[in-house]
């Protein structure tokens, strides 16, 4: 089976796809990618399905496959090379058994994708493959490992690319009111409405904490609630005042009061915000934010409009035509036999 | 409907783009998480409704939001709380009973001597009727599988500690707020440690990960410590689960 072999990963490379529904009635939350727009996109440029696994990345990493691979890049930026020549970011590229693919620390954002044209087919698990780290399901990825990769869904596909989409640099971001929304006195919303935040580099896929100066956002009647059913994207105040943004792995109950919760669509740009950017939160209708709102199906049909041809490197035509005869040899390699 | 009308309960508010609540209540109340309970067997099966789950006292339904309108569900809802008064429901039909061994007090339970002095009883009372007591999985939360089980008896109101300096293993039971909660993995808790189980409430590797539904009834029957060994070798720890009717 093909497969591609994990050299060097640093901490939190994890293998994600959209994650599990069905089960917030067992208390375990959907999970799966930080950023699925990141997904959607790299399953365009591999022409598959936005279900396939990925990796997702926030530190650096050098891998290989042990057969010719069509690979994407997605997510948050990162320095990416092949045998240490350069690739653009949000395309696709042929990758050869014996090169060694190294994406560096991200330039802007904090998650990156390295897609696999087949996808990654280790053995689902209660559903499906994504780590879910806080459920204790799957596990951060290590040095040496080797993930299988599924049969590749067509020969000879193109080397594409993406226009590079700005969801990292943070910005306004829509919320809707929620059912706590109304414990927090006027005065209290319409600061935190007013407030610049800043995305800490305080996160994980459970949650972001927003920094901000000045008093906290305090609900009237303290904090004594009933738990409640809470969803990505809620903005959850703890005890001091502090509020964050919840991620895809978070609880599925709590009993922290919620001020609202972000708009979907808004959410990867609340994960993908580069630590140091700011935030501000703008109150929507659902009307307002139904009609911005896309599933991800439709992220991955829309994504599939906008490939543009890249240049290809003249290896790349060769590999890719050897990849449409059946012959998926890479001859540039045959010094090594010679 | 019926029941809380002056306060406005039961109530429907939205919860993100693609999801409502409908609460029963909000604070805990035992007849509020029947409703829940029975409210989200029948919600839950309608057309538009990808996905049901529970708190305490609340329903949460999520929808695809482009091919439902909002208000027509929420019409469809308010029809459907109409019909009966959901306060007075049985529990949902499918549900079952569970009979899961356990072993209290001593290294299995280093915390029952302590509590069952706090409830004004002693040890052995305090087993024969905690391990009587039929418990309702009220809802499962905080971690996958793990269940919220009540309601004890007013004695059993204790707080919880409001540290977590007690480490429980998988499988520990603990009580607090006349509720037990079990334990499927080690964890740091306030939860008062009574007894212990081999029962796992999360199971990843398993074509059944999830035993416990929400509104399965349990009973923490008492077993020997010698027996514990056996239990971990048992399929359930042990556990007996029969359908409630």
């Amino acid at each position: 089976m093909r497969s591609l072999i994990l050299h060097r990963t640093g901490p939190g490379t994890t293998v994600q796809d959209l994650g599990r529904s069905g089960f917030l009635a067992q208390g375990l939350s959907r999970g799966g990618a930080a950023d699925p727009v990141a997904l959607a996109e790299g399953a365009a440029l591999l022409g598959q399905s936005p279900e396939f696994a990925a990796l997702e990345i926030i530190a650096s990493i050098e891998v290989e496959v042990t057969d010719p691979t069509w690979i994407a890049l997605t997510g948050a930026p990162k320095q990416a090379s092949r045998n240490g020549q350069p690739l653009n970011w949000n395309a696709c590229h042929l990758l050869a058994p014996g090169e060694r693919l190294r994406l560096g620390p991200a330039t802007e954002g904090n998650y990156a994708y390295l897609h696999l044209a087949g996808g990654i087919a280790t053995p689902p698990q209660v559903g499906g493959r994504g780590a879910h780290l806080t459920a204790g399901l799957g596990a951060p990825l290590t040095d040496g490992e080797e993930l299988p990769i599924g049969p590749a869904p067509e020969p000879g596909l193109l080397a594409r690319t993406l226009p590079e989409d700005d969801r990292f640099g943070g910005g306004e971001i829509r919320i809707l009111a929620g059912p706590q929304t109304p414990l927090f006195p006027p005065d209290v919303l319409n600061r935190f409405l007013a407030t610049r935040f800043t995305r800490t580099a305080w996160a994980n896929r459970q949650g972001v904490k927003l920094g901000h100066e000045g008093e906290g956002f305090r609900p009237t009647g303290g904090l004594n609630l009933i738990s409640e059913v809470i969803v990505p994207g809620d903005i959850q105040v703890t005890g001091d005042g502090t509020p964050y943004v919840l991620g895809p792995e978070c609880q599925t109950i709590g009993g922290y009061p919620r001020i609202g919760t972000v708009a979907p669509q808004d959410l990867p740009r609340v994960m993908q915000a580069t630590p140091g950017a700011r935030l501000r939160f703008r109150l929507v209708t659902r009307d307002e934010a139904l009609s911005s709102f896309h599933a991800v199906e439709h992220l991955h049909a829309a994504a599939l409009t906008r490939l543009q041809e890249q240049d290809r490197t003249p290896y790349e035509i060769l590999m890719a035509e050897n990849l449409i005869s059946g012959v998926a040899i890479d001859i540039f390699d045959s010094k090594d036999g010679s | 409907m019926i029941r809380d009308q002056e306060s406005g309960f039961p109530q429907i508010v939205s919860l993100g783009l693609d999801g409502l609540l409908v609460r029963f209540a909000d604070r805990f109340d035992d007849a509020a998480n029947r409703a829940a309970l029975a409210f989200r067997d029948v919600a839950g099966a309608l057309d538009s409704v990808q996905e049901a789950s529970t708190s305490l006292c609340a329903v949460y339904l999520r929808f695809d939001p482009h091919a439902h309108r909002h208000s027509a569900l929420e019409d469809r809802l308010r029809a459907l709380l109409a019909e009966r008064n959901w306060y007075s429901a049985p529990l949902p039909a499918d549900h079952r009973i569970w009979r899961i061994p356990t072993v209290y007090g001593g290294a299995y339970g280093p915390q029952l001597d302590a509590t069952a002095d706090m409830a004004g009883t002693d040890t052995a009372s305090a087993i024969e009727e905690l391990s009587t007591a039929r418990l309702r999985v009220m809802t499962i939360g905080f971690a996958p599988g793990f269940p919220y089980l009540g309601q004890l008896s007013e004695r059993w109101n204790l707080p919880r500690h409001d540290d977590l300096k007690t480490t429980v293993p998988p499988g520990a039971l603990g009580l607090a707020i006349r509720q037990f909660v079990l334990f499927p993995a080690e964890s740091p808790t306030g939860w008062r440690h009574i007894a212990t189980t081999a029962f796992r409430g999360f199971r990843p590797g398993h074509d059944n990960p999830f035993p416990l539904q929400p509104g399965d009834e349990i009973t923490f029957t008492a077993a020997e410590a010698r027996d514990f060994s056996r239990l971990v070798d048992a399929p359930d720890g042990g556990a007996i689960c029969e359908p409630a009717r």
